[in-house]
């Protein structure tokens, strides 16, 4: 080799090729069905470069039910309980968007007591939706079993006064077109009330093992940002778009229920990076349980359903609506015709976590693999929903 | 937010070419829809997202909706002169409507916190021109979904970045979420107490009434 | 062979301190008391199986609370929740990836039949079709209770399990299968639709 050297750079890096460097051989790796940490039977193909991700395509169905086409075969009733196990960790709050648009759909008045009744619900829901959600990401992470018993423990709470209420622990069935099924008693009102009063001790402890925790800063900031212009283009809805500091939350903008007469703040993000996800959720936690408190003082006595409602044979008129609330993990929709039958004619789901899956890819690119695990977290999927 | 008519003839001004009509909803929800047609659907989109006043960056939820072959019957009273005397009488009119799959868009705005408008594209018929534009480049949102009415209806979107099955494994031919779909046999079935209920139930119920008054469906021919 | 030992001279002995079993028993109790299981939920009934692990259930007081991610670790696949014609033949490749002695509970309605959604064209009516199930768990979900039921009831098999003789376990017999074939993706259907070495239709009876 001759000592002549021509520009500084050259001495300094050594000769770049193919054989001497991991550079350009990409590895793909499935993971997923079974997999440990993508919340149910969701895959990914990863094309990976040492440990980073350069491609990411999802795959779905493993969990397609084929709740749609079942929706279209069975009366309109008779798809409550399917919507049940939509997103199975929120029965509720899919019974609600489900008999909202076919109220729509029919034109059904709610009573005043179902109205809060099911804002109570539908709080509940997310309340212990999000703490399972925090403990599920919180086990990606690595910390291996405790934060989920913790948030569990709670969980079982709220499961307690679901099945007292409805008779079931997960899948409650308890809406109906134009109320609910039954009434809450006074008892019930009120060991409901103590267990939220006590909720907000658990926020705390959740917060404070989270906020201030080196390791879940070091995972989770700056992980898997998202720009405000993406989220919207993207349809994200929800905790999700809210992280990125789009201030669009259905109960507000739509004011559907008797939301409008809470008082109540949206958490925002500033970032929408993984940190500011997790923290929408804590943080919506304590607005949930504002919300509760009012509507536990404010709920009146009086009847739980419409009586003109028809049970049997309900035909509502031809037409179509598309109903939306703001589910806990997002925009949960139903859009439905009607040809005038007993059974829809389309009958149609916008699932939250679907949708929020649009830019899973994005997200990723340039991350470790094990951050992945993490951002799929912090998205908040349940397949069952995912896949219908 | 303005009414669809006023939306209409502003997409008209804005986008020349483009044919639009709206589907009125009879019932009680009462969201009206526009149809808009295929060629211009794009720009019609981007002419919605884009505009100042509607903003509509947000498009929620897409949808297919398979109708199948029918004819509408309908029957209406007629003034005629017979025989140098007024009557009454009455005409049936028949119309053949082809079957067609339809994609619904509906479209919110983030920026504005108004919607919904609804838009609708079909297809000309269900077998050979089941074809759309997509309109993924205007919404990110719509990827999934149409690969979904792609997966389920088998409507090509033109202009899809990603086109294959979702839900559904590759080597799978059906499109089973159509009216005409038949599921491969179940030879499990069994007959159950509930298909004897069913049966002495059915007098008591009133024939089923379709839409726009049609009585009967024709089943169109399933698709190969 | 416990068999061979006299219950009353047994007991006498073990008044004394002094405990006779047999290798049998002795097999059969370490293994009933350590069933690990395969961490895979498939849906809804999959939570109801992390709530049985979770706090309040607490499936470690039978010993079962090792969820392990790899089929290789795992005596026991807990099929929870729906079974869609795409998921299966990903099972039946987990089920044959498992060591034997290998186990299987069928949690939940759609596991046994399909359940509520029998009647959709992706879903499997029984994971039954292409393994041989253990212990079928009936509700929608089960609640957690019924699944610590389903696994004393395991534990049970377990224990009658023979190492010897004409009846012995499945796992030490070297005629009977460990492994399924797979089915595969066909145009409408899974192909095979069912496996007719496992699975028998019943005969329909009317009267
Ligand atoms: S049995 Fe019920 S709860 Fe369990 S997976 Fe099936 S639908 Fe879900």
């Amino acid at each position: 080799m001759s000592a002549t050297v021509e520009t500084l750079e050259a001495m300094e890096r050594p000769p770049v090729s193919m054989g001497s460097r991991l550079e350009g051989e990409l590895l793909e790796v499935s993971m997923g069905p079974q997999h440990p940490s993508t919340h149910g039977v969701f895959r990914m193909n990863v094309a990976l470069e040492g440990e980073v991700v350069r491609k990411l395509k999802p795959v779905f169905g493993y969990l397609h039910r084929n709740h749609e086409k079942i929706g279209e075969n069975v009366s309109y009733l008779g798809s409550m309980p399917y919507t049940d196990r939509l997103d199975y960790f929120c029965s509720m709050t899919n019974n609600w968007a489900y008999a909202l648009s076919v109220e729509k759909l029919a034109g059904i008045e709610v009573p005043e007591r179902a109205e809060y009744l099911r804002v109570i619900l539908a709080e509940l829901t997310r309340l212990q939706n999000h703490a399972s959600l925090l403990g599920f990401l919180l086990n990606d992470m690595g910390a291996w079993g405790t934060p989920l018993m913790y948030a569990f423990r709670e969980r079982e709470k709220i499961l307690d006064l679901f099945e007292s209420l409805s008779g079931s622990r997960m899948m409650c069935d308890y809406m109906r077109f134009g109320g609910c099924r039954v009434d809450a008693s006074r008892e019930w009102l009120a060991y409901a009330k103590k267990i939220v009063d006590r909720f907000p001790r658990f926020v705390d402890e959740l917060e404070q093992l989270i906020v201030g925790n080196e390791v879940v800063i070091a995972r989770t900031q700056n992980v898997g940002n998202v720009s405000p212009e993406l989220a919207v283009s993207a349809g994200i809805t929800g905790p999700m778009l809210r992280a990125c500091g789009v201030n669009y939350d259905v109960r507000k903008v739509d004011g559907y229920g008797f939301y409008p007469r809470f008082k109540f703040r949206i958490p925002l993000g500033e970032h929408g990076d993984t940190y500011d996800r997790l923290m929408m959720r804590v943080l919506e936690m304590g607005e949930s349980v504002g919300i509760l408190k009012q509507a536990f003082e404010q709920i009146p006595a009086g009847p739980i359903i419409n009586p003109k409602v028809k049970i049997r044979a309900f035909r509502p008129p031809v037409g179509e609506a598309y109903g939306r609330i703001e589910a806990p993990k997002g925009e949960l929709g139903f859009y439905l015709i009607s040809d005038g039958g007993t059974n829809p004619y389309r009958y149609r789901v916008r699932p939250p976590s679907f949708i929020n899956l649009t830019i899973l890819e994005d997200m990723c690119l340039g991350h470790t693999v094990a951050d992945v695990m993490v951002i799929l977290g912090s998205i908040d999927i349940v397949m069952g929903e995912v896949d219908r | 937010m303005e009414s669809l008519e006023e939306i209409k003839a502003r997409i008209e001004a804005a986008v020349p070419g483009a044919k639009i009509d709206i589907v009125t909803n009879g019932g009680p929800s009462q969201q009206h829809s526009l149809r808009v047609d295929n060629e211009h659907a794009c720009d019609v989109a981007k002419w919605l997202r884009d505009d100042p006043a509607l903003r509509l960056d947000f498009c929620s939820n897409v949808t297919g909706v398979d109708w199948l072959d029918r004819t509408v019957k309908k029957t209406v009273k007629v003034k005629k002169v017979v025989d140098g005397e007024e009557k009454e009488v009455n005409e049936t009119t028949e119309e053949k409507i082809p079957g067609h799959i339809e994609a619904v868009y509906h479209l919110y705005s983030m920026t504005h916190k108004h919607g919904p408008v609804i838009i609708r594209i079909r297809t000309s018929d269900r077998v050979e021109n089941a074809c759309l534009p997509s309109l993924t480049p205007i919404w990110r949102s719509a990827e999934f979904q149409e690969r979904e009415i792609f997966d389920l209806y088998g409507v090509k979107f033109d202009g899809h970045p990603d086109l294959r099955r979702i839900l559904m494994w590759d080597e799978f031919e059906d499109y089973p979420m159509r009216k005409d779909y038949r599921e491969p046999d179940d030879y499990e079935y069994e007959p159950t107490p509930h298909d004897d209920v069913l049966e002495r139930a059915k007098p008591y119920y009133t024939p089923r009434p379709q839409i726009d008054g049609a009585e009967s469906i024709v089943e169109g021919s399933k698709p190969t | 062979m416990s068999e061979g030992i006299d219950e009353v001279l047994r007991s006498k002995l073990q008044q004394q301190g002094v405990w006779v079993s047999s290798m049998q028993e002795l097999y059969n109790w370490g293994r009933k008391n350590s069933i690990w299981p395969l961490q895979f939920g498939l849906a809804c009934c999959a939570i109801e199986m992390i709530a049985t692990a979770a706090s309040r259930y607490d499936i470690a007081r039978f010993g079962g609370e090792v969820f392990r991610p790899s089929p290789r670790q795992a005596d026991l696949m807990i099929v929870a929740g729906t079974v869609t014609k795409k998921m299966a033949p990903q099972i039946v490749r987990l089920y044959n990836q498992m060591a034997d002695p290998k186990y299987v509970i069928a949690m939940g309605a759609c596991a046994i039949s399909g359940g509520p959604f029998k009647q959709g064209y992706n879903v499997l009516k029984g994971i039954d079709r292409y393994i041989p199930v253990d212990v079928y768990i009936p509700g929608c979900p089960p609640r957690p209770e019924a699944l610590l039921h389903a696994f004393m009831e395991l534990q049970r098999k377990i224990d009658e399990q023979k190492l010897s003789g004409a009846n012995k376990a499945a796992h030490l017999d070297s005629e009977q299968p460990s492994e399924f074939p797979v089915p595969a993706f066909g145009k409408h259907d899974l192909e095979p639709p069912a496996n007719p070495d496992v699975f028998h239709p019943p005969k329909l009876e009317r009267v």
